[in-house]
Order: structure tokens, then C-alpha cells, then sequence
């Protein structure tokens, strides 16, 4: 045997001993990502700022001064200030807050609930797979934002209680992510060799079907962060989200629609601020695919 | 002797759904009343066309798929009615090489957790033990140590399909079953595996269902053969006896189209018509008799007897006495 051994391995020379760190490879790869890289940074600062508001923004965000209503940026106000004379830049800042805790917290709890849900029904198929996704089904065929209403007016108002709206909302959309996504993992061979060698069908799930299908889910998270901050925005706008004079960036955005043609700056800021966070976490998150899929290595 | 595992009328259906609702239309009868035996530390071979229901044969036994119907013995022990528990620890004893090694092996899992998560599974070995366990068997299936840390895209299909067997081989198993494990390999690295899974074979004493569609690989690694036929077993003998006097009409048939490496041997081929028909529809009677070039009136009305007209050595066919 070991002859054996020797005569196919012939050749093959021991290389370095290093041990191997996968997360420490995860991280080189994604810092080669340029754009990610700056996305990610961009999200660190903004959540620095979004903690550190207080000490931060320049004024008050939510007690303006009336004389000071719709001025142009200028040295004094950075950004302007809005109908009510309060300083855009702050409430922008403390925007960050409520903006990024919505989206980060919405997709949270929908994705876990939506992977547990879909990589049931997925891997076991038949009757549960049914009763899940038909149950999925019913509440993907309301508009989204109505069933949010919905919810919220049972739950109340606030910005917690939109939180769960949100997620309840668009949880059904991991789930079928995630059915679509295991259904064609676990065809592969590999699946089954798991099973063979004796697994049982939770290891089966967690060690080698959600690392499998971890790329879509990824990807769609970090668009669902951006939906999750408009729809707090829609909320915010009917009144029902974040209550005013709390700010918002969605709630801005709706406030200063009335004033757009005469002061564009109430709504180009908290618009900027909305495109720039969300393009960030969307370029992160395909930097992250292409960080955690080991074949797509150089 | 007790056979290791014994087939006993092993069916396997798949429903073809139909209609808006799903309605149980028709099925595709892929395994349809199969009967072997495999003896302890021997290799049967398993030959027939793409689609004949050998690889459902052999996923079936292993209860990858849940047959239809019949009963599958290992060691005497009907497994078919085992609770889930007791057929999970059973998989220690019965293991299997995949066809497509690219298929095979999770691309999220370095090599060394790959070879070492059947010893995880069943807490034979952890820690140092486990690392050195894996390194063992690495060696045996002709890898270096050093190969546990690499990911399995960065070998090439034959390093793979070693690292294929080498899984197979972590729990120290009594049968393996080889769905087709070379067909995906180049025609050079082939007979590299296969010399290999001989050799651990002669070195650990377990038993091969190999299953192939090419009937030279199969003859090279086989003690016995059985030749299947759309679902079916149409004939089962020790590889000599079965290359040398096949008996029934589709044996010879794709005996006669194995390529003899010499130029002048001309060789009378049979050539059969048209295409194997689809099982959803199996032809009456004998199958194979809308192909037969011996057929019979009886054929297309009654299905052949599977029986043993020389010692171990059966057939199902009317026109063999």
C-alpha cells in the first residue's frame, strides 16, 4: 500500500506547512475588491456618524428656527434648512440612525425567518413544502406596502412596529429565494454523499446546503436593506412609520416633496443620502459573493 | 456462505406527475423486480445502456431513494425496514463513489473536512486523531497530507474522484458501491483508478457493486456480472463464463460492440435495431423483444423466467433452454 502510496503521489512536494485560515482568505479577497472596499467604509463612517450623532451634528434635528425656514446651503447651514427651519445636515445625521437600524433589523429578522422557512420547505418538499410556500404565496399576492399598513395598524405606530412590518412583509421573498436556491443544491451528488456517510437531515441543511446557496441569499439581503429603507420611508410618509418631528431620510423626502421646485435641496439631500447608502450596501454585498464563493478564486 | 447483501424483487417506480394538480399520471418503471446477491469481499459488475436503472439500483440500496418494492438484506437484516436511527448508523457499513467528481464534493469544504466528516459524524475520531486519520487515508488513495488544507477545485478529476474513494473508505466499510466511478474520467487516468480501487480492495477486503456501462472496465474489476435491461436483470454469470458464452441475445449484442484493439480482427458485429424503448411504456412480455434478433412468438406475450441454466449462471430469455 505504501508503495502504492508513493509511486501516485510521486512528484508532489510538501509545500509550506502555514495552516489555513478561511476567514483570513475571505478578508484578503475582499479587500482586492476596490469598489467594495469603499462601500464598506462608507458604511463604517455612516454608522460612526449614526452612533455618534449627538456629538456630531452641528444643530438640533428636530427644533429649528423658523426665521432660518428654506435657506440655500451656506456656511452657516452646510446643507440648508428645511420648511421649518431646522439644519438638513443634522437631520440627515440622525437620520443615519433610524435608517440604517430599520433596514439592518428588518432584513435580520426576515432573512432568518425566510431561510429557516424556505430551507424547510425545499429540502423536505412534498406537504410542508406545499403548506409553506402556498402560505407564502397568499401573502405575496397583497401589495406589500398595504399589508405593511395592515400590520402596522394592528401593531400601532412606531418606529419598532414598522420594523416587524417591514420584515413580516418581505420575509416571503427569502423564503422562495431560498426554496429556489436549495431545490437546485441539493440535486448534487454531493448532497448525497452527505447523506450516505451518515448525516442527519439538520447537518445536512446547515453544513452543506446553506453554505451552498449563501451567495443569493447575500446578494438579496443587501437590496432587501435598500427596500426595507424606502419602505420605512413610505411608511414615514403616511404617517404611520416614524413620527415626526423625529428625522427620517424617507420622511424628508416626502416632506420637502412640496417645496421641490423652489428649494431642491430639501429633497436632493436625503435623496443623495438614500442612493448612496443603498448603492453601498448593494456594491458590498456583491463583493461579498465574490469574497465568499471559493471557485471564483485567482 | 450468507451473501452481504442479497436484492430480493427490488422495484423502483417514479411518478410522472400530470395535470394542473399533480395527479399521479403515469411511471417510470426505472428498477422493475431486480434479484442479485453480492458474498462478502467480491466485486459484481453491473453493465447495461444509459437509462436501464443501474444507478437507481444502486442508490435504492443504500436508501439514497426508497424503492418501490422488494427487500434489500445486508448481512440478513432486511434494511428496508429500519428506523431512521438504526439505517443511519448502518451507513457505516455500506458507502458509495459518485460518478461525477465534480459533483461530488462540496466546493465550500477543504478535502481534509471532506475525507474526515464521516469520522466526525459518528464520533470516531476528533482533534490530532482525526487530522492523522485523514492524512492516513489520504495516503492510501495516493494523495500527499498536505492536500487536506487545499479545496477540491483545485484538483483535477482524478485527484478528486481519490478524494471520492477516500471518504468512502474513512468508516471502513463492507460493500461500496461504484456508480460509474471512472466514466467521467479521462480514458489515462481510468485505469489509475481503477488499479486503485483494486488494490484497496485486495488490501482492506470489502466488496464492489461497480456499475459501468463500458464492459471492458467492468470485466477488468469483476468477479460477477449482471447484464440490466431496461429495469431489468436479464443476465447474471461470473465474468469469464459471461465474456466467453453469453446467452442471452442482448449480452452478446454489446459484447459484439466492444472495440478490439487490432485492426485485422474482423469482428461480426450485431447491430440492433432501433432505440431502447421508454420505460414509462415497457414493450410486453420480454422487453428486450422489440429488439430481439432471436424473438420469438412467445416473447412479446410472456415475460421470461429469471432462471439458472448453468450453474451460477442466469439468464432470462425463451430461447435459451
Amino acid at each position: 500500500m505504501s508503495e502504492l502510496a508513493k509511486a501516485t503521489a510521486a512528484g508532489a512536494v510538501p509545500e509550506s506547512m502555514e495552516t489555513y485560515s478561511p476567514v483570513r482568505e475571505f478578508w484578503r479577497r475582499l479587500k482586492k475588491n476596490k469598489l467594495a472596499m469603499t462601500s464598506l467604509i462608507f458604511l463604517a463612517a455612516l454608522t460612526l456618524i449614526a452612533v455618534f450623532a449627538p456629538y456630531i451634528a452641528p444643530y438640533d434635528p428636530t427644533n429649528g428656527v423658523m426665521a432660518d425656514s428654506l435657506q440655500k446651503p451656506s456656511a452657516q447651514h452646510l446643507l440648508g434648512t428645511d420648511e421649518l427651519g431646522r439644519d438638513i445636515l443634522s437631520r440627515i445625521i440622525f437620520g443615519a440612525r433610524i435608517s440604517l437600524r430599520v433596514g439592518l433589523l428588518a432584513v435580520a429578522i426576515a432573512l432568518s425567518i425566510g431561510t429557516v422557512l424556505g430551507s424547510i420547505a425545499g429540502y423536505f418538499g412534498g406537504r410542508i413544502d406545499n403548506l409553506i410556500m402556498r402560505f407564502m404565496d397568499v401573502m405575496l399576492s397583497f401589495p406589500s406596502l398595504l399589508l405593511a399598513i395592515a400590520f402596522m395598524s394592528v401593531l400601532g405606530r412606531g418606529v419598532e412596529n414598522a420594523v416587524i412590518a417591514i420584515s413580516i412583509v418581505t420575509m416571503p421573498e427569502y423564503a422562495r429565494i431560498v426554496r429556489g436556491s436549495v431545490l437546485s443544491v441539493k440535486e448534487n451528488e454531493y448532497v448525497q454523499a452527505a447523506r450516505a456517510i451518515g448525516n442527519r437531515d439538520g447537518a445536512i441543511i446547515l453544513k452543506h446546503i446553506l453554505p451552498n446557496v449563501i451567495a443569493p441569499i447575500i446578494v438579496r439581503g443587501t437590496l432587501g436593506i435598500s427596500t426595507a429603507i424606502l419602505e420605512t420611508a413610505a411608511l414615514g410618509f403616511l404617517g404611520l412609520g416614524v413620527q415626526p418631528p423625529d428625522a427620517e431620510w424617507g420622511t424628508m423626502l416626502g416632506a420637502g416633496r412640496s417645496y421641490m421646485f423652489n428649494a431642491p435641496h430639501l429633497v436632493m439631500f436625503p435623496g443623495i443620502a438614500i442612493t448612496l447608502t443603498v448603492m453601498a450596501f448593494n456594491l458590498l454585498g456583491d463583493g461579498l459573493r465574490d469574497a465568499l464563493d471559493p471557485r471564483l478564486r485567482q | 456462505m450468507q451473501p452481504l447483501l442479497e436484492v430480493k424483487n427490488l422495484t423502483k417506480y417514479f411518478p410522472v406527475k400530470k395535470g394542473l394538480f399533480g395527479r399521479a399520471g403515469s411511471v417510470v418503471k426505472a428498477v422493475d423486480g431486480v434479484n442479485f446477491k453480492i458474498y462478502p469481499g467480491e466485486t459484481m459488475g453491473l453493465v447495461g445502456e444509459s437509462g436501464c436503472g443501474k444507478s437507481t439500483t444502486g442508490r435504492v440500496i443504500l436508501r439514497l431513494l426508497e424503492p418501490t418494492a422488494g427487500e434489500i438484506y445486508f448481512k440478513g437484516k432486511n434494511i428496508l425496514n429500519l428506523p431512521n436511527e438504526e439505517m443511519r448508523r448502518l451507513r457505516q457499513k455500506m458507502q458509495i463513489i459518485f460518478q461525477d467528481p465534480y459533483a461530488s464534493l462540496n466546493p465550500r469544504m477543504t478535502v481534509g473536512q471532506i475525507v474526515g466528516e464521516p469520522l466526525k459524524v459518528f464520533g470516531l475520531a476528533s482533534g490530532a486523531e482525526l487530522e492523522k486519520r485523514v492524512q492516513k487515508l489520504l495516503e492510501y488513495v495516493g494523495l500527499a497530507g498536505y492536500h487536506a488544507r487545499r479545496y477540491p477545485h483545485e484538483f483535477s478529476g482524478g485527484q478528486r474522484q481519490r478524494v471520492g474513494i477516500a471518504r468512502a473508505l474513512a468508516l471502513n466499510p463492507e460493500l461500496i458501491i461504484c456508480d460509474e466511478p471512472v466514466s467521467a474520467l479521462d480514458v489515462s487516468i481510468q485505469s489509475q483508478v481503477l488499479n486503485l480501487l483494486k488494490d484497496l480492495q485486495r488490501e482492506f477486503n470489502f466488496a464492489y457493486l461497480f456499475i459501468a456501462h463500458g464492459l471492458n472496465v467492468v470485466k477488468h474489476m469483476s468477479d460477477r456480472v449482471g447484464v440490466m435491461y431496461l429495469g431489468q436483470m436479464v443476465e447474471l454469470a461470473d465474468a469469464k463464463e459471461l465474456y466467453s458464452t453469453p446467452l442471452h441475445p442482448y449480452t452478446q449484442a454489446l459484447l459484439s460492440a466492444v472495440p478490439v484493439p487490432d485492426p485485422k480482427v474482423k469482428k461480426k458485429r450485431i447491430i440492433l435495431k432501433g432505440d431502447v424503448p421508454s420505460p414509462v411504456n415497457p414493450p410486453s412480455g420480454c422487453r428486450f423483444h422489440t429488439r430481439c434478433f432471436k424473438c420469438l412468438d412467445i416473447c412479446s406475450r410472456q415475460q421470461p423466467e429469471f432462471k439458472e441454466v448453468k450453474p451460477n449462471h442466469w439468464v432470462a430469455c425463451h430461447a435459451v433452454q
